[in-house]
């Protein structure tokens, strides 16, 4: 299960409290009845499916209800950085991101989480 | 190669079974081949196993990131059954079922298909109405499918718990007697078996990284981590990946990959007769002929090429195993895994020609993949050969999101495929 960064609860939480809702940044034609066929696919139909960094909207369902987006590496899962709907695309300094996320431990031990609290 | 036969075991039962030959070659790629195929599970070697067979075609290399069985094939509940709502569907899966019959004889290689039926469970008036109609549909289009009550659904899966005051009530089902399973990874080896023996080069651990194009936009052949492989044609077969794979030729394909995953319990005696699933709760189980439940569970949300998923998504599927099959809930679940599913906008899958030309693509089977392998591979095959799609999967074209001509199952098939 994923823990993610609501920009607007400024709180990690968990997955269940969100709904993805698809790529980011993606606009509807203004003309959209005099659009060709094609170019309506591609709007409707065609999406990245990036493997790697993907910009994507969720929604903080049980939570504040707002949209918000955010990049995530889609090999990993990590989020690498969460940000406000309306906001134009941020751009996230991959390199070193994926170097942190290569370095950080992959799997959450016991030692790391329950032995912190206790 | 060598036939099995009762025969083969005896003879080696006398030399202590040191003749048997390996069951495929692993050979050096040549410089070009007439037809590549990108990805090695169970559609691709089929494909080129059929091409091989029935259009002579034999100068052709399966290329594989990983290896046999690694994929979505070795990764999936095994669920074989033709029950779906369009002719475009029917069509297809049913040309597959068909093919599954006598797959064991074909490969000369025991891939344990058995019809040992799946049912689907009717928990509502909805449900009710719509396998009604599906079996409606089906029956129409001499396809097996049939209405069975409460009783006749016990009578047929003992351990169902169909009593009234039950967390997920039963009030009636649909059941597909000649649709059931088959062993996975016997499939992917029969396949690559029976190709490899017709001269098809089988090339794993060598992962795509370009397919070269020459100047009229036409294919070339392929880059490679083992270099640059000529072809004429080239089919891409690469589930989870194939919106990858088909970027490389600049080619958009409307896919979403998602993790699915599926687990197996601990090993047990006989005591699960059939397939059954449960759209509305979300629960599919059959027992393997090991004895272990296979179980499958549901898609993440989001897009994904862990091959990993939520444990809540698992979490979910055992909750309604529990309740629908009561005596269930001591057994202990030994493993779990993901697959990346590639899932289309009508959840219907898609074959066909593209727009660059010698480039073929057969993707977007989602979450039901596995009971289509032969038919897919067979008519892929034909695809291949002929340039053009045969006319069972004249449906699936890529050009069906420009036109409108959806086969909209992911409404007809509610979740499980």
């Amino acid at each position: 299960m994923l823990l993610i960064h609501c920009p607007y609860c400024e709180e990690d939480r968990s997955e269940l409290e969100f709904r993805w809702a698809g790529e980011a940044h993606v606009v509807r034609p203004e003309n959209i009845a005099a659009i060709s066929d094609e170019e309506f696919a591609e709007f409707f139909f065609l999406r990245n499916n990036e493997k790697g960094l993907t910009y994507e909207r969720w929604r903080h369902i049980h939570g504040c209800g707002r949209f918000f987006n955010a990049a995530r590496d889609t090999v990993s899962d990590r989020f690498l950085m969460a940000y406000k709907a309306g906001l134009p695309k941020q751009p996230v300094p991959v390199a070193e991101k994926f170097a942190a996320i290569a370095e950080e431990k992959s799997v959450e031990t016991w030692e790391q989480t329950e032995g912190d609290a206790r | 190669m060598r036939k099995y036969s009762v025969f083969a075991i005896a003879r080696e039962a006398m030399r202590a079974h040191k003749g048997w030959e390996a069951q495929w070659t692993s050979p050096e790629p040549r410089s070009s081949y007439d037809v590549i195929i990108v990805g090695a599970g169970g559609h691709g070697l089929g494909a080129a196993y059929y091409l091989a067979k029935e259009h002579g075609i034999t100068n052709i290399a399966v290329i594989e990131k990983g290896w046999l069985g690694g994929g979505n094939t070795g990764r999936n509940t095994t669920i074989i059954r033709s029950n779906y709502l369009y002719e475009e569907s029917m069509d297809i899966y049913e040309h597959s079922l068909k093919l599954w019959e006598g797959l064991s004889q074909d490969l000369n290689y025991n891939v344990m298909y058995s019809p040992r039926g799946v049912m689907m469970l009717s928990h509502n008036v909805h449900d009710q109405q719509v396998f009604k109609r599906h079996i409606n549909a089906n029956r129409l289009y001499g396809i097996d499918n049939e209405w069975m009550t409460p009783e006749q659904a016990k009578a047929f899966v003992p351990v169902l718990d169909i009593s009234k005051t039950a967390r997920y009530p039963i009030n009636g089902a649909a059941l597909q007697r000649r649709g059931g399973t088959a062993r996975h990874d016997a499939v992917s080896w029969g396949f690559a078996r029976a190709a490899a023996d017709r001269g098809v080069h089988i090339i794993q651990n060598c992962e795509v990284t370009g397919i070269r194009r020459g100047p009229g936009g036409e294919v070339q052949g392929v880059e490679t981590s083992k270099g640059f492989i000529g072809a004429k044609k080239i089919g891409v077969s690469a589930a989870g990946h194939s919106s990858v794979v088909m970027e490389m030729a600049g080619v958009r394909v409307p896919l979403a990959s998602n993790p699915l995953q599926a687990l197996v319990s601990e090993p047990m005696k006989p005591i699960f007769p059939c397939v059954v699933m449960s759209n509305t709760v979300h629960a599919y189980i059959s027992q393997s002929d090991k004895g272990e439940l296979v179980i499958g569970a549901g898609t993440d949300q989001y897009n994904s090429y862990s091959q990993t998923g939520g444990l809540q998504i698992i979490t979910h599927t055992l909750d309604a195993i529990c309740e629908l099959f009561p005596m269930f809930r001591r057994v202990k679940m030994m493993r779990q895994w993901g697959g990346i599913t590639d899932n289309t906008p009508d959840r219907s899958p898609i074959q066909g020609i593209t727009p660059v030309p010698g480039l073929f693509v057969n993707c977007g089977w989602g979450t039901g993949g596995f009971k289509a392998t032969p038919g897919s591979a067979n008519l892929f095959a034909h695809l291949i050969a002929k340039g053009e799609p045969h006319k069972l999967a004249a449906g699936l074209t890529l050009d069906r999101f420009r036109t409108g001509r959806l086969i909209d199952e992911a409404a007809a098939a509610a979740v499980a495929h």
